[in-house]
């Protein structure tokens, strides 16, 4: 069985179809971008998965287990983070308390024993520090670890929000437009990254994209999506030449 | 200007980042602590106050500053308290027993206000914190089995390990200073751990919070208690200072006073609700320094610029009786909080961190440090 | 039966004051956001303006009427100017407070102005009684609801039949946008706070026959009046006067039928089990925000 699957979502808003019984399965360690004009339903597949909208039908199975009517909340634990398309930081606060944040599903601690900041709360601060400087390390953030978010250009704010995403460990991550709003280099940059969560952290990449430069190089498979449905399905060559891709999207 | 380098991880987490905040707040602590016997009885008095307003103030600034969630409520929270206190002091049940028990049950309580709340948001929760306050007020003065309603209940002098600790002695105020000390260190320890980090990010990005993993139901819910359990024990040590409660002291001007606390002093800080606690509880005694002494301050100048004795005589009974007017407490609030919300959107605490910028950065420092980012859109409001 | 009618009536008028409070909150908070914690303060400060025109001048109850309206306007727009202005946009809690610290301050100054006793006005409806059948209904009661009814016909053509009314809606919706299509976003926030006062001050008025011109009263009535707003759904014009009735009724059958000390109560208890099964109010929107 696959490692994260998809059986006939569907999310109807009355009589708007968002997304209209959609498959498709995505195997361990691959990078899958998802690519199709605005309001094809990208970014309404990426909120049923992390469970902000509950499907009208369908299911979605992670690594066999049947996540569909899991809270949102319990999605993280699992091994799926997400980064938002219009970056959902937390405004007033530092990159490393954000980045903190992402480690939360990993916190074992009591209340209790946090009011008291009892040593073993300590040292698993301690712990989680060391990784989201691991993290740092990984996307060269070290410039801003005590920079408030709301001081901070657009461009850093798309990479701490991978980064938070990243500080959780996930096995499977789900990024919704990476690549907008960035420039050729910060472009750039972004794809060696994404191949490197690949190569280096072993991390499965699910992706929604505009920038088809960056879907080329960075994806082993592309789903193209219209209308809430799936156009094509294969490896970036094969999709980019369909023809019911081109005539919808991508143009000859 | 002092350039903090960081070489561990500890210097990340603790709670002093450097030597001069220990040296200055051990020097507070100092000065608080031989405070009962160099000062006069009123001020010390005033003191205890302080801590109580302040020990609310850090309880509130949990939930409604640091969580998002705010509340106009808390007076209610404060009367459970209280009333507990009064209530199993009939029952000669010990200090120590009664004050946990304030503090627990005023948390369960606020626990229970927290899961109705959960789907309330912005000028929702407000009502529905002001609709709790009232209901609380009327079971008070219903209850009568329990509360003896209108009549109030008398608070009995704390008895402990056999001594009686009276609500004007120097063990008094050195209860409610411990008390606000463990407040405000065990909200720091909170705020620098997962639940604080949790609270945080619901305030800003609930979506966010959620997809990280965090239950944000549950964290609404622990914010809710935690607050009102610090309140509660608030209220026991209200109880004893005023020994005597009814349910006409927690209205919802209370309410608004320790919100008063909060936005004053400052509302994303700890240092914030004890600034805003001196500025409220300052108040009264300002007004009566207004009464007494300055018609005849300003009735001096007058006489020194050169008016006759006659007119000098007039300005100080008009002075007077501006200042003896009925409203002018509720004229002098109104304007404050204006005035706060207009020109010192943070607070007491935010002017000291000017202050303290502009030292630090001298000459390079600029106003548009602390420029405020102005949301005109509606849709951002929404979470 | 009769006894129950009359309490109906009696809610009735009273809800659509509540009503009138709400409308004045919800129009206040449909253009701007801001929550006007003031607005039963711009009620009372209204009807002390009527009382000084009508009782202390001398003037003729609608021409006082009138001028209270209209000195009340003004007072709404200047109030506008130096309170609200400067901070729209900041978060919601400091608007919040800073109309609560508007409402301490105009309570204060009417009560050292006026002082703090209980006044009332002449009115052509203080006396009068209307008879159907057997039931006596009193004038003052059924020209507050016959106000009310007026009133919202009225705003409802302005909102929806106007360009102005159009103008306020689009600005209520994204201030920023309303700016560059070319609405006078500052002049349309001044209008409808002057409104809002004038509508206020209309219940301010209607209400002095039933109740007592104090300086509290827009204290305890904008508070009665605020579960009244949240009920209706805080969005709603419609439903802020159903609300406000709705209020209104169950306060009076609950003062009629039950204990002493229901009457005020309910009305909350009532407030935060709607909450519970509907979080926005009754005809409110569920707001959320696309990621």
């Amino acid at each position: 069985m696959s490692y994260f699957r998809a059986e006939n979502l569907s999310l109807h808003f009355g009589g708007l179809k968002a997304v209209d019984a959609v498959n498709f399965a995505v195997e361990k360690g691959e990078i899958l971008s998802i690519i199709g004009p605005n309001g094809a339903g990208k970014s309404s597949i990426f909120n049923l998965i992390s469970r902000i909208y509950s499907p009208t039908s369908g299911r979605i199975y992670f690594e066999d287990q049947d996540i569909t009517n899991e809270p949102a909340f319990g999605i993280a634990k699992l091994g799926i983070a997400r980064t938002f398309q219009n970056i959902e930081l937390f405004e007033n606060a530092t990159v490393l308390s954000n980045l903190l944040v992402g480690r939360h599903r990993h916190s074992t601690t009591q209340l209790w024993q946090e009011l008291l900041f009892l040593p073993s709360v300590r040292s698993t601060e301690k712990v989680h520090r060391r990784r989201v400087e691991q993290v740092i390390e990984f996307l060269d953030l070290e410039p801003y670890r005590d920079k408030l978010i709301s001081g901070l250009p657009y461009g850093v704010r798309k990479v701490i929000e991978l980064a938070r995403a990243l500080c959780s460990e996930p096995k499977l991550i789900l990024l919704d437009e990476p690549s907008s709003g960035l420039n050729v280099e910060e472009t750039d940059d972004m794809s060696f990254w994404i191949r490197d969560m690949k190569s280096e952290l072993g991390v499965t990449v699910l992706m929604v994209e505009h920038d088809m430069t960056l879907v080329n190089r960075v994806s082993d498979r592309v789903i193209a999506l219209n209308y809430g449905r799936v156009l094509a399905m294969g490896s970036p060559a094969e999709v980019q030449v369909h023809p019911d891709v081109v005539a919808a999207y991508l143009g000859a | 200007m002092r350039f903090m380098f960081k070489t561990d991880y500890e210097d990340d987490i603790r709670l002093f980042p450097h030597s001069g905040y220990v040296l200055s707040y051990g020097v507070l602590l100092a000065l608080l602590l031989i405070a009962p016997f160099v000062l006069s009885s009123y001020i010390v008095s005033q003191l205890v106050f302080v801590c109580i307003y302040a020990t609310v103030g850090v309880g509130l600034m949990i939930l409604t500053g640091f969580t998002g969630q705010a509340s106009l409520g808390h007076a209610a929270f404060l009367a459970i308290g209280a009333y507990t206190t009064a209530y199993l002091q009939q029952f000669n049940v010990p200090f120590p027993v009664y004050f946990l028990a304030a503090g627990l049950l005023t948390g369960v309580i606020g626990a229970l206000v927290g899961f109705p709340a959960l789907r309330l948001q912005g000028i929702y929760l407000v009502i529905a914190t002001i609709s709790f306050a009232f209901i609380v007020e009327e079971i008070l003065a219903r209850w009568e089995s329990v509360t003896q309603g209108n009549e109030g209940m008398r608070v009995k002098t704390i008895q402990w390990l056999g001594t009686s600790v009276p609500r004007d002695s120097p063990a008094f105020y050195f209860l409610c200073l411990g008390v606000l000390i463990l407040t405000i260190v065990g909200t720091l320890n909170l705020l620098r751990s997962p639940t604080g980090r949790a609270f945080v990010a619901i305030r800003d990005s609930e979506t966010a919070a959620r997809s990280m993993g965090v239950n944000v139901s549950l964290y609404k819910v622990k914010s809710f208690a935690i607050s009102a359990a610090i309140t509660g024990f608030a209220g026991c040590l209200f109880a004893h200072k005023l020994s005597f409660i009814s349910p006409e002291m927690f209205t919802l001007q209370l309410s608004i006073e320790f919100i008063i606390v909060i936005l004053i002093g400052g509302a994303f800080s700890l240092h914030g609700a004890v600034l805003g606690a001196i500025f409220i509880v300052m108040i009264d005694p300002f007004l009566t320094y207004l009464k007494d002494d300055v018609p005849g301050m300003v009735a001096g100048v007058a006489a020194t610029l050169g008016a006759g004795s006659e007119r000098a005589a007039h300005i100080q009974d008009s002075v007077a009786a501006f200042a003896s007017a009925n409203g002018l407490k509720g004229a002098i609030y109104g304007v404050i909080i204006v005035l706060f919300v207009l020109f010192e959107p943070l607070g007491l605490y935010g002017r000291w961190l000017k202050i303290k910028l502009f030292f630090q950065l001298f000459p390079l420092y600029k106003r548009a440090t602390f420029k405020r980012q102005k949301i005109y859109v509606k849709s951002e409001r929404n979470r | 039966m009769l006894d129950f009618v009359q309490q109906l009536v009696s809610g009735i008028a009273l809800g659509c004051v509540y009503g009138l409070i709400a409308l004045g909150f919800v129009l206040v908070y449909k253009a701007t956001e801001v929550v006007n914690f003031a607005q039963g303060d711009l009620m009372m400060l209204g009807g002390f303006f009527a009382f000084t025109f009508i009782g202390i001048l001398g003037l003729n109850y609608w021409i006082g009427f009138a001028a209270a309206v209209a000195a009340m306007a003004l007072f709404g727009m200047l109030a506008e100017r130096v309170v609200v202005r400067p901070i729209l946009g900041y978060p919601q809690f400091s608007i919040i407070m800073a109309t609560i610290g508007l409402g301490y301050f105009l309570r204060s100054i009417v009560g050292m102005i006026w002082g703090t006793d209980d006044f009332t006005i002449e009115t052509p409806f203080s006396q009068g009684v209307v008879r159907i059948g057997s039931l006596v209904l009193a004038d003052d009661k059924l020209s507050v609801i016959a106000a009310t009814i007026i009133l919202c016909a009225l705003l409802y053509l302005f909102f929806n039949r106007t360009t102005l009314g159009t103008a306020m809606r689009a600005s209520s919706e994204n201030m920023l946008a309303a700016y560059y299509m070319g609405i006078p976003v500052k002049r349309v926030v001044s209008i409808v706070w002057a409104i809002s006062a004038a509508v206020a001050t209309c219940a301010g008025v209607l209400l002095a026959p039933i109740t007592f011109i104090h300086s509290n009263v827009g204290l305890v009535l904008g508070l009665k009046a605020f579960p009244a707003a949240v009920l209706g759904g805080f969005g709603s014009i419609p439903g802020a006067v159903v609300g406000g009735v709705l209020i209104g009724v169950i306060e009076s059958m609950a003062g009629f039928y039950l204990a002493q000390g229901w009457k005020d109560v309910a009305p909350y208890i009532v407030l935060l089990v709607v909450l519970l099964l509907k979080p926005e109010g009754l005809f409110g929107l569920h707001m959320r925000k696309k990621v």
